[in-house]
């Protein structure tokens, strides 16, 4: 667990990995993305709309997933003090926050023809938007933590307090009649016929990939931004005792 | 004890608690919450005369009708169980068709009709592309057949 708390070996770890993940996130993400939206025949009842499912769907899943990274990175850092792990979960707050903003703008983009409306207060897209919510606070938070000083167990408590709405939204179709469909991959079971299904798996793992690789940059980002501070601090100090 | 291992515990069973604290609010929550009511829960426990609320179902099967204005809809909204009528005047969403889900947004009317002021289109789980949707059973477990001995030429 603490081989990787050395920042020397984690930069190592990382210099190669971010550009291979980016670009094959990049590369997967394309191929998904165009076969969705080019090259698959018009869904039975809402014809074209269909496509709007490779962005809708990996999306969802990422915003999703960039809390659980939060949430994981937390008690990580909580339980064993490991210090990669608060940024770890500072550096994937922005991308899942940008990942859920998508899903909901294209989950309204594509109610409207669908359903017949921009938005409705159901369970899922509450939650959903809750989610989106948690990260603006998780960001301002551990921005606030970083900036002003401060423990930062403040924003790890709040990432994993807030963990208890991902299980909510996975949930929220099951639970309660909502306007947004039950889910249609269960348990190694889908009502997704294959022609759709192959390419929103792809997309789905392009957008994992491409989700690590921002992830790892954002990290090595605030890794050296940590470093030129002290590094600064160091100088000054040196400039007042000379 | 550890420290390391007092922090996992504690941790552990805060989020414990407080997960069991989520479900048990959503739990609390399950008719609240819901978007809509069911046929069901409408036959057994009618809302107020007058009151809006939204009603969900499958529009049922030959149900539908277009009354002698031109511009209003009769059909059955069901759920298995039970069924309510609905009337609607307006333009009718894209998806919606016979066999489909709906939510209707109105209240009920003294009469046992449920009024309703606005449709929403429910979309299922599944998606099936046009063509397939035409053929019938045989003909789709021909084609899969023939596609299958193509690629293991």
């Amino acid at each position: 667990m603490h081989g990787f708390a050395n920042p020397k070996r984690f930069l190592a770890l990382a210099k190669w990995l971010t550009p291979l993940l980016l670009v094959s996130g990049i590369v997967l993400s394309a191929i998904g993305l165009a076969w969705g939206v080019l090259n698959v025949p018009p869904d039975r009842l809402m014809g074209d709309t269909v496509r709007i499912l490779f962005i809708h769907v990996p999306a969802a899943w990422l915003g999703m997933g960039g809390w659980t990274a939060i949430a994981i990175s937390s008690l990580v850092f909580l339980v064993w003090k490991h210090p990669l792990a608060s940024l770890a979960a500072r550096a994937a707050a922005l991308p899942g926050a940008v990942f859920t903003a998508v899903c909901l703008a294209t989950g309204s983009i594509w109610g409207r023809p669908t359903w017949g409306t921009w938005w409705v207060w159901d369970g899922r897209l509450t939650s959903m938007l809750v989610l989106l919510f948690l990260y603006f606070g998780y960001m301002a938070l551990a921005q606030a933590v970083a900036r002003e000083g401060g423990s930062s167990r403040i924003p790890a408590i709040f990432g994993l307090v807030g963990a208890i709405n991902i299980p909510i939204i996975n949930r929220s179709v099951v639970w309660w009649n909502s306007l947004h469909q039950p889910p249609s991959i269960t348990m190694g079971k889908s009502a997704i016929d294959p022609v759709f299904l192959w390419p929103l798996l792809i997309a789905v793992v392009g957008f994992s990939l491409l989700f690590g690789g921002i992830v790892l940059a954002r990290m090595r980002a605030l890794l050296a931004d940590i470093q030129a501070d002290a590094r600064l601090r160091r100088k000054a100090l040196g400039n007042e005792i000379a | 004890m550890k420290a390391k291992h007092q922090r996992l515990v504690l941790i552990v069973i805060a989020v414990i608690a407080l997960i069991a604290a989520g479900l048990l609010a959503a739990y609390a929550l399950r008719n609240q919450a819901s978007y809509f009511y069911v046929p069901t829960q409408m036959v057994e426990e009618p809302p107020a005369v007058g009151q809006a609320v939204r009603l969900g179902g499958m529009v049922q099967a030959g149900s539908l009708q277009t009354l002698a204005d031109g511009v209003t809809v009769a059909f059955v909204v069901g759920d298995g169980d039970n069924t309510v009528p609905v009337r609607f005047t307006g333009i009718l969403p894209d998806l919606f068709v016979e066999d489909s889900g709906v939510v209707a947004e109105g209240r009920l009317g003294p009469d046992g009709v449920f009024v309703a002021d606005n449709l929403l289109a429910k979309h299922d789980e599944n998606y099936v592309p046009r063509e397939l949707e035409e053929m019938t059973e045989h003909q789709r477990a021909k084609v899969v057949a023939e596609a299958e001995a193509e690629a293991a030429q």
